[in-house]
């Protein structure tokens, strides 16, 4: 039972986390139809962002949000702006070539890191990495914790910017209906730039919060790419609800995955939900709960 | 002879009825209207006809063989072709290949689809047009293109879906007389259209339709007089012409 | 004379090994001949039937693992893996086309990157079947390249052949309508299903058929090298891309261009920079050198961006296009 409680509580706290990567790749594919599969490697920037601050600067990992989510915000701006939006013009056979790009643009990342900071393993420690309270039997990583309430603020911070304000409701609408967007007056294009900075600040965030519990290599990009992709299907492609409910699924899933069956299996357990969902609810959660 | 029948047909999107209990048969040989008002269902009926999403409720036959449910593509293969109200060429390629791919559906080997393939294309008077890309030519080809193409799966049936819109005079003339040789050919039409000059003409019968429900059949003159068409539909548009 | 070109092209490239005997030419063009055959089979699927394929790996190493396997768990001539691996790599594209298909969209792209992965992990969990990271390693047949030249460059013409006849048939002209409009198609009597899964299954078989090529050939795989999603899946793409996709010869041209550039970085540009770092003694040089030698997927990568962008058609779907690009004057003179 206690390890059943501790697989729960590690499986929630990593969903929370899965959550905002997943918003954010959920936000683009809903606005512009198209899986991102540069987000991991763009997390993979916003981390080297933090290791650098803390590494060289001495930053608090939690203070360089500040830092890594204003210039992912750019770095997704000027992807969208100069490499993806120009492939609306260019008539081409293959329907996936934004997609395509997207590959292009990850592997690019990837291979400039690892030019600057070679293959090794980075981390960053703080004085709370490894600190941990118990409640009852059950242990917490402090950094965990504190990561999970940064995502669920971001998580709400979202919902309530895509509600209430005016871009937020461009998005909305864009997303649901590209051309009646496009007649209201929304200039799709630009809502396409902001949509693609705001997925790339959310995963950033993600990103920045797990680097004091996490280690860093420039092919760390790849998984969270794939497991951005799981919980994007897992939800419901582009339904941004449906993210967080993907989010929390996947961690638990490999969380309970790494205490029941074995470590090695991580990341086919992602793998094996996506085929699950693909054989027996295509369209994801948001079939279920038509959000 | 009953060649096509719909029964009791319902279609629910979510909870909203698009076609709600429409009951029609149609005749061998003849060409059978369907009207209504924008949004009434009448490219919904099609769409259950040819299968493109499933029907809540209802069958369909087709030579007494029941067809409810068949894929898209056996429907085709049975002798049931369509046109699309929104064009659908295959875009990059050009007007013959497009044709020569619809002519597969009922003959083998490349030769004999070319075959097929120019004989439809001058039957339809698209032949001038063969080695155009199909998604340079403009509108009324195009149109003219859906029907090549659905003529060239031989079908026994076929749905026309609009097909005169956005035609101009001439073109229109040209279509009337394209749809009434295709008759004359033996091949029975069902055909949704807006415009009544078009449809008035041709059809043998008309079946008028408002909000997914049947409300007046019969043949053209009559229809015209109904008292339920002409509040829901013809009142504005035939005065208008 | 535009005609005769290939044929012209391959009475050159029958005689080149004789003519020419330098192993290191004749290994690179074994590797072109090889990317010839993956590149057909990507194009079938994704160029011709516009269901793009991100895992082409996934076939490209259960060929390869299929000839090695059973050359190592049996002791049988991996030769034969050249017609088992096709039809492995068939094993493995039916399910996974058969379930993938049902769904439209980007669905078929990811599942394809996901089915790389699943293969990969497979082959290294799966350790007394595969030996894991440990990798299979075999006797190679022959000694010298030149059998595997003739061996590649008969695959790679049955290749090109294969699809060029297979697009005059009824076959073709399905998968084109099928990338042109599904709806289109169904209405037109083509099961969309079953021939996406004709032309993936296409695709698989050839590109199993490289794979266990490969195996013989190269005479050692791991997961890592076979399964590879950089290497192979994005190479894949790249060939098909930079060529020119829905292109009968784009695989062939894209083939011959991307091993080159492989093969360009992986020298550090034919030893360019190495050469100048000796001859200035400069260290950034040296170091510069032995970076760019190992940066060729960062060249990939900025290829894709490049390509995508400019040369959405690649170099044969373009070549008017590239040509009015390269040579202005002429099109000038044209004009006056």
């Amino acid at each position: 039972m206690e390890v059943f409680l501790q697989t729960l509580v590690a499986g929630i706290l990593k969903g929370g986390l899965y959550g905002l990567i997943g918003l954010g790749m959920s936000l683009i594919m809903g606005v512009m139809g198209i899986i991102n599969l540069a987000h991991g490697q763009l997390m993979m920037v916003a981390m080297y962002i933090t290791f650098v601050l803390s590494h060289y600067l001495g930053i608090d990992p939690y203070l360089s949000l500040f830092v890594s989510m204003p210039a992912l915000f750019l770095l997704g701006v000027v992807i969208q702006k100069y490499t993806l939006n120009p492939l609306m013009e260019v008539d081409s056979i293959l329907p996936e070539n934004q997609v395509l790009m997207t590959v292009g643009i990850g592997m690019v990342l990837t291979e400039i890191a690892r030019f600057i900071f070679t293959s090794d393993y980075k981390s960053v420690r703080t004085s709370y990495s490894d600190a941990t309270f118990f409640l009852g039997e059950i242990s917490f990583s402090i950094a965990l914790v504190i990561a999970f309430f940064i995502a669920i603020g971001f998580t709400l911070f979202m919902f309530w910017f895509l509600l209430k304000t005016d871009i937020g409701r461009s998005i909305r609408a864009t997303a649901q209906d590209k051309d009646a967007a496009l007649l209201m007056g929304v200039n799709s294009k630009r809502i396409t730039v902001i949509t693609f900075g705001l997925g790339s600040a959310l995963v950033a965030a993600a990103g920045t919060v797990l680097m004091p519990v996490y280690y860093l290599f420039p092919d760390i990009g790849g998984p969270f790419t794939r497991k951005a992709f799981v919980i994007t299907i897992l939800g419901g492609l582009g339904s941004t609800v449906g993210a967080i409910f993907g989010g929390l699924t996947l961690g638990l899933a490999e969380a309970f995955g790494a205490t029941y069956i074995g470590m090695a299996y991580d990341d086919m357990i992602g793998l094996l939900i996506f085929i699950l969902v693909l054989l027996f609810l295509p369209g994801g959660f948001k079939r279920l709960t038509k959000i | 002879m009953i060649l096509f029948e719909v029964k009791n047909l319902v279609k629910h999107f979510g909870g909203l009825a698009a076609v709600n209990n429409v009951s029609f048969q149609v005749e061998k040989g003849e060409i059978f209207g369907l009207i209504g008002p924008n949004g009434s269902g009448k490219t919904t009926i099609f769409n259950c006809i040819s299968s493109y999403f499933p029907v809540t409720g209802g069958n369909i036959y087709f030579k007494d063989q029941k067809i409810t449910g068949m894929k898209t593509n056996k429907i085709c293969k049975i002798g049931i072709g369509r046109t699309f109200q929104v064009v659908k060429p295959l875009g990059r390629l050009s007007v013959l290949d497009n044709v020569i791919a619809a002519a597969f559906s009922k003959v083998q080997t490349k030769h004999e689809a070319r075959d097929v393939a120019m004989e439809t294309m001058e039957f339809c008077g698209l032949l001038h047009r063969k080695d155009v890309i199909a998604r340079s030519l403009p509108i009324g080809e195009r149109k003219r293109l859906e029907i090549t193409r659905a003529m060239a799966t031989r079908p026994e049936l076929l749905l026309l879906d609009e097909t005169a819109a956005g035609l101009n005079p001439t073109e229109l003339e040209g279509a009337i007389d394209l749809i009434k040789r295709i008759r004359d050919k033996g091949i029975t039409i069902i055909i949704v259209e807006h415009i009544m000059k078009v449809i008035m003409t041709i059809s043998d019968r008309i079946h008028a339709i408002n909000f997914g429900q049947t409300i007046a059949e019969g043949v053209p003159k009559e229809v015209s007089n109904n008292k339920a068409v002409i509040e829901a539909y013809l009142g504005e548009d035939y005065a208008q012409g | 004379m535009k005609k005769f070109m290939p044929l012209i092209l391959l009475i050159i490239l029958i005689i080149f090994p004789l003519v020419y005997q330098n192993a290191y030419y004749q290994h690179l063009m074994i590797l072109v001949f090889i990317w010839v055959a993956i590149g057909s089979g990507w194009n079938m699927i994704a160029g011709f039937t516009g269901q793009v394929s991100f895992g082409d790996a996934a076939f490209f190493g259960t060929g390869a693992y299929t000839a090695g396997l059973l050359a190592h768990h049996f002791g049988i001539s991996a030769w034969w893996g050249m017609a088992f691996g096709g039809i492995m790599a068939m094993a493995v594209a039916f399910p996974f086309g058969w379930i993938c298909f049902r769904l439209r969209g980007a669905y078929f792209a990811l599942a394809s990157l996901a089915l790389n992965e699943v293969c990969r992990h497979i082959a290294t969990i799966a350790e007394p079947l595969t030996q894991g990271m440990v990798g299979i390693l075999i006797m190679p047949t022959f000694v010298s390249k030149i059998p595997y030249y003739y061996i590649a460059l008969a695959l790679a013409v049955v290749s090109v052949i294969s699809v060029q006849f297979i697009m005059q048939t009824k076959w073709g002209y399905y998968f084109l309508s099928i990338r042109e409009d599904q709806d289109a198609a169904e209405s037109l009597g083509i099961d969309t299903h079953r021939y996406k899964m004709v032309s993936l299954n296409i695709a698989a078989f050839l590109t199993g058929m490289a794979g266990a090529l490969f195996m013989n050939y190269m005479g050692f795989i791991d997961p890592e090298v076979v399964f590879s999603l950089h290497d192979i899946s994005i190479m894949a793409i790249l060939v098909g891309i930079v060529g020119g996709v829905g292109t009968i010869y784009g695989p062939a041209v894209g083939a011959f261009v991307m091993v080159a550039v492989h093969e360009f970085f992986r020298t550090g540009f034919f030893g360019f920079f190495k050469g100048l770092a000796v001859l200035t003694g400069s260290d950034f040089l040296n170091i510069a050198a032995k970076y760019i030698s190992h940066a060729h997927v960062l060249g990939f990568g900025i290829l894709v961006v490049l390509v995508i962008l400019y040369l959405p058609n690649g170099i044969v779907g373009d070549w008017n296009k590239l040509v009015g690009k390269l040579v202005p004057f002429k099109k000038k003179e044209a004009a006056t």
